[in-house]
């Protein structure tokens, strides 16, 4: 009997059943998690003090302060940037070809084979994939051997190996919503181009780049937001390069600075903001 | 359009290039694990298999992919209960704040893993230091369930859209009740979803490394952290390859099924 209840009256109010359906969710992410969003937001405000190491819940602009006047922390934001903006440029001068080939060149029935062997990799450990790079740019490691006939040297740890491993991890994440804009794009468009008198030159840059420009800024969120985000490439084969999310990750870690880690950690988030505003009305965003 | 025959091999020659090159590197980590070399040295002399024989001898390999484990489960389990209601709500009711909260789900893993990794840290320390509490294993599990969640909705909406609703009104017309149609209806057909959607999120889980290190405690160390902490140790070179040549074969292959088994046509939960 009481069951039944319950039952007509979950019937009745499809309010309920919908709030019940999300009390939890909303629990855990409306409060639990843009809850620490906020807090770690005005944790930035804090500071340490010198003296115990306990953390002073007074605010206060210090941790700005320092980060604008000291010339070390403009470097590093500078380099940075500079890090996720070339691997998002190697990122989409190898995906567009790569997407272009698969979505107009080969037979459909080869498509999704091509697709899966992309798509692969991607779930393959982040970090085997990282310490696989660690073999590859080792002293003594692949790429020295590959190159010592020529009586050249490897990079080695750093800047470049750092970068290449970036450009590696994400480029799936490239190639994958160029396939899918090339993809959308009817032969016909290319065929009337075509018809009309324009070389296969003419028909790419005036027809296919306009239309899946789109996809390239979607694939480009990805490859830049995930670049200035990471530490554990830069810490693997980065040698002593210092980026801006190793030096938040240093610290949270060793020096024990959360509130200076805030702070500094709003410089990535700041900046992939401006990046989603600066290209919300090229319909990237509606890709998703 | 034309593409002459000489634009078509160049794209080729890029294309497979490309591939080989995402490939080599995989490939160089499961040949080093069969070099049985103690220092890295390239190329092997010659093939073993000694370091395989010796994985379960190395001390921490084994309790790492038991807190890995454990973590994995614990994280999927929330996720497919948030993400499943989250996914039903969002296809079968109209609400305020709608498109709010599915942009919401995909934030955390949208944002950079430190970005996560200390929000959370910064919280947890908040709130457990005046407790006298510390960080321990379940705070990795909410770390982990929080981005998993998006995982599970991708999938379970998914197969709702697909699926409509037709067949849920077809049984309360018949005079099921509410409870009685998610069982005999609803729960059946999305089954394969949450499955997906579960091996997913674990999935997820087992190879994350940047929210763990902020959300774990002083003793909890899962398999990717006990690789990053033994990777700079040359002594620990030829397990840390088993390992990683374990987790290469490992991953791809649930990944694989749980495509196969999803067929809604999502790239999974990392696009």
């Amino acid at each position: 009997m009481h069951k039944n209840r319950v039952n007509t009256w979950l019937y009745r109010h499809k309010g309920a059943r919908a709030g019940l359906l999300l009390a939890l969710p909303v629990l855990w992410l409306a409060i639990a998690y843009l809850g620490s969003l906020a807090v770690m937001l005005v944790s930035s405000l804090w500071s340490v003090d010198s003296f115990t190491g306990n953390t002073v819940h007074s605010l206060s602009f210090t941790n700005f302060h320092t980060l604008i006047t000291q010339r070390v922390y403009s470097t590093i934001a500078i380099r940075s940037i500079g890090v996720a903006v070339a691997v998002t440029l190697i990122d989409g001068l190898l995906a567009i070809p790569i997407a272009l080939f698969i979505a107009k060149v080969l037979k459909p029935r080869f498509r999704s084979v091509v697709i899966a062997l992309v798509l692969v990799p991607l779930w393959a450990s982040y970090l085997v994939k990282t310490y696989a790079w660690r073999s590859m740019f080792a002293d003594g490691g692949v790429i020295s051997w590959v190159l010592k006939p020529f009586g050249i040297n490897g990079p080695g740890f750093g800047l470049a190996a750092t970068t290449i491993t970036l450009a590696y991890l994400w480029l799936p994440y490239m190639i994958l919503p160029i396939y899918a804009g090339m993809d959308r794009l009817p032969n016909s468009l290319l065929e009337a181009s075509s018809d009309l008198g324009a070389s296969a030159t003419k028909t790419f840059t005036s027809i296919i780049l306009p239309i899946i420009y789109p996809a390239i800024i979607a694939g480009s969120i990805f490859t830049f937001s995930l670049s200035l985000g990471d530490y554990i490439v830069v810490k693997i084969v980065g040698g002593t390069t210092q980026l801006v999310a190793n030096v938040i990750a240093d610290n949270v870690g060793t020096a024990g600075n959360l509130p200076f880690a805030a702070a500094m950690a709003l410089l990535p988030i700041g900046t992939i903001l401006g990046y989603l505003f600066v290209v919300r009305r090229s319909g990237a965003l509606e890709n998703f | 359009m034309y593409i002459s025959r000489r634009a078509k091999i160049l794209l080729a020659t890029l294309t497979f290039g490309t591939l080989s090159f995402i490939y080599l590197p995989l490939v160089v980590v499961a040949l080093n694990s069969f070099n049985p070399s103690r220092t890295f040295s390239w190329p092997p002399s010659s093939l073993s298999t000694v370091w395989w024989g010796r994985l379960t001898e190395s001390n921490g390999v084994l309790p790492a992919i038991g807190t890995s484990i454990k973590v994995g489960l614990g994280a999927t389990a929330i996720a497919l209960v948030l993400g499943t209601c989250i996914a039903f709500a969002v296809s079968r009711y109209s609400f305020y704040g709608k498109s709010t909260l599915s942009l919401l789900v995909i934030f955390p893993i949208a944002l950079p893993g430190i970005i996560t990794g200390i929000a959370l840290n910064t919280t947890f320390h908040t709130f457990l230091d005046p407790l006298n509490k510390q960080l321990a294993l379940w705070t990795v599990v909410v770390g982990h369930a929080t981005f998993c969640i998006v995982v599970v909705y991708n999938n379970v909406l998914a197969r709702l859209r697909r699926l409509g609703q037709s067949l849920e009104e077809a049984s309360q017309d018949l005079g099921a009740n509410i409870f009685q149609t998610f069982r005999y209806i609803t729960f059946p057909l999305v089954r394969s979803a949450l499955v997906a959607g579960g091996l997913l999120a674990f999935a997820l889980s087992f190879d994350e490394i940047v929210v763990t290190t902020f959300t774990a405690g002083p003793g909890t160390e899962t398999l990717p952290q006990w690789i990053f902490n033994n990777l700079f140790r040359p002594n620990q070179a030829p397990i840390v390859n088993v390992v990683a040549t374990m987790l290469i074969v490992l991953f791809i292959f649930p990944v694989w099924l749980s495509q196969r088994m999803s067929q809604d046509g999502s790239a999974g939960g990392r696009l």
